[in-house]
């Protein structure tokens, strides 16, 4: 009868002190040694603390960074910019420099977590980018005072030129019958409704009810014709021919037309989404200085020509785009496509909180459809 | 003809369980770097796998974290389990119930709770943040796997142990530890398991610059996974099989040694 509790009532005031002891030294000792290297190791000249979208930097260059100017980079990557928002946004760590994409930082700006940038200790990001990339920065940051342009693209249609029997050049095209279960649309709202939106003629950031119910019912309309809505599997299905036609950023067009031959990269007559990525120095961010420099040290040609050789999307550095050696890359129509050729061409903005709960309620009903 | 529907029944479940991660394993040995096409049986991935020392750091930080936090809360979870069998079959239920409750909560919650937490404490992000996270998350999982084994100790040999002139903490060691160590080793497995591959947790708690496999290679999506990634899953899975077997035999292998 006494036994049932028996190693509590007995055993445990002996053991309190043997056990629990070592298991609070471990834990605290842990804690704070790991907590506290974190931060220890700072090169000679500081740190500066890097947020980018993974796999889009040749690490080579941050180590050539460090040797030059002795500040450490501390890097650290997101997959979505709508998981990097409140991971900037919540300050657990103060992050010096970011990478979104236009409308997020057009959103960033609305507020007011971005810093103004001084271009008098960034000589590079003026003298080395292309006036262009500037001018189509303004639909996300009138004034061009809170961004660096860093990678950019555009939306087409890639299709294989031995599945058509035409040449694709109108978004009209992925509404055509002859197409049914051949085309993939991309998963996401804002690039599915640009496609349609291009197609009536309208802005790809309108908020007008009236055309987004029009754009609503082209989706619709189109849905049966489209064998998938997809993400980054359009690469891998196209390479491997198992559609005819897809929605594609420019920056896997190169890929997949080095993979398999057939495919074609056209950018439609009614216009698309010029998208742009780009540096942005966050309002708090501890190191301020170093973060210019590095800004800096990216807009260099030579630097930005090797991140462009290992991410493969377009770079907005005109100096680097003439150092590229091989002259089908460099004067390729996928990779730098000349902007003024096309009409319509925008870029995508922050539509607001409201905005984007209408655009997510139509792009419901289509899914649901 | 029963026997016949029932094979087809489990090879089935088997296919759909495992063919995923076949296909995997499969294109890690493709020297193409799409899935669409076969460019040949290659160790390339494998090879580069051992030279990228981003992958091999994030490897070495799940290890090390999944070791640490599994060790930690195995200790605490058994000392708990210990305290819990003690105590008044009311208070004991309740006590489990909390225990229980974060096991079950969404991991997104205890992910973003975690984080406002260390905000409001002030604590730096990395991987001291992680770790105190998995130790939390694990905690359960050691109790779940020790509290039955501490419900079948036979309470007679314990006392036997003292009338026989043995001191409480020798008792317990001599007596109590060896019963509960097949509890304990599986609660050690699984908490290890379950710390190796969190993602969501380790997300809304990591610091900068401190990766673990499971955010390393969500940060690829975007660009696409790359096939070295490929490599180290089919690793992976193999040592989890492995410890997976371990876990399933061991306890069996023990009572099997203390019935002869």
């Amino acid at each position: 009868m006494i036994g049932r509790s028996f190693v509590v009532r007995k055993g445990l005031p002996d053991m309190k002190k043997r056990t629990l002891c070592p298991i609070y030294i471990l834990i605290l000792v842990l804690t704070f040694m790991l907590t506290g290297c974190a931060s220890s190791d700072n090169g000679a000249n500081g740190q500066v603390i890097v947020y980018n979208w993974g796999e889009y930097i040749d690490p080579e260059t941050l180590d050539m960074f460090e040797e030059e100017t002795g500040i450490k980079v501390v890097y650290d990557e997101y997959e979505t910019n709508e998981s990097m928002y409140p991971k900037v946004e919540s300050g657990a760590v103060a992050y010096d420099i970011a990478c979104p994409s236009d409308y997020m930082i057009s959103r960033m700006i609305q507020n007011g977590m971005l810093a103004e940038i001084n271009y008098n200790n960034i000589p590079n990001a003026k003298a080395n980018i292309g006036a262009q990339y500037y001018e189509q920065s303004k639909g996300f940051d009138p004034e061009n005072k809170y961004s660096v342009p860093y990678c950019w693209g555009t939306v087409g249609i890639l299709y294989n030129q031995t599945m058509v029997d035409e040449p694709i050049t109108s978004w009209a095209q992925l509404w055509d019958e002859k197409y049914a279960d051949n085309i993939l649309m991309q998963d996401s709202v804002r690039d599915a409704f640009m496609v349609a939106e291009k197609l009536n003629g309208f802005s790809m950031n309108t908020l007008d009810t009236d055309e987004l119910h029009v754009v609503m019912n082209s989706l619709i309309e189109q849905k049966p014709l489209v064998q998938a809505y997809v993400v980054d599997q359009v690469r891998d299905k196209m390479i491997g021919e198992e559609a005819a036609i897809g929605v594609i950023y420019s920056g896997e067009a190169i890929y997949t037309q080095q993979e398999n031959s057939n495919l074609v990269y056209a950018i439609p007559e009614e216009g698309t989404n010029v998208w742009i990525d780009s540096w942005v120095i966050l309002k708090n961010a501890p190191n301020k200085e170093n973060a210019e420099k590095f800004i800096n040290f990216m807009c260099r040609s030579d630097i930005a020509l090797m991140n462009f050789e290992y991410i493969t999307y377009s770079t907005p550095n005109t100096a680097a785009r003439e150092l590229i050696e091989d002259e089908a890359i460099r004067n390729s129509e996928i990779a730098f496509p000349d902007l003024s050729q096309y009409d319509n061409l925008e870029t995508f903005v922050y539509l607001g909180e409201e905005g984007d709960t209408l655009y997510n309620e139509l792009w419901k009903e289509v899914k649901a459809y | 003809m029963k026997i016949a529907a029932k094979k087809i029944y489990i090879a089935l479940i088997v296919l759909f369980l495992y063919a995923p991660i076949g296909t995997l394993m499969v294109l890690s040995f493709n020297a193409s770097k799409t899935r669409a096409k076969w460019g040949g049986f290659t160790f390339k991935w494998y090879i580069d796998l051992f030279h990228n020392e981003e992958i091999l750091g994030a490897l070495l930080n799940t290890l090390l974290i999944a070791f640490l936090s599994a060790l930690a809360a195995t200790v605490i979870g058994t000392i708990a389990s210990i305290a819990m069998n003690g105590m008044k079959r009311r208070t004991k239920s309740v006590m489990m119930g909390i225990t229980n409750i974060p096991m079950l909560n969404a991991e997104i919650v205890t992910g973003i709770s975690l984080m406002l937490l260390y905000i409001s404490l002030g604590l730096k992000f990395g991987i001291g943040t992680i770790l105190l996270s998995h130790i939390t998350f694990n905690i359960p999982y050691v109790i779940l796997s020790v509290m039955p084994r501490m419900k079948q100790l036979n309470p007679s040999t314990y006392e036997a142990a003292l009338d026989l002139g043995a001191s409480h903490v020798t008792a317990f060691y001599k007596v109590v530890l060896p019963d509960l160590l097949p509890g304990i080793l599986s609660g050690f497995l699984m908490a290890f398991t379950m710390s190796l591959d969190d993602f969501i947790i380790t997300h809304f708690t990591k610091g900068v610059g401190v990766d673990t496999l499971s955010t390393k290679i969500y940060t690829e999506v975007k660009k696409g996974i790359k096939p070295e990634m490929y490599a180290l899953s089919t690793l992976i899975f193999v040592t989890v099989l492995i410890l997976l077997v371990l876990v399933n035999r061991s306890p069996e292998k023990r009572t099997r040694k203390y019935e002869s």
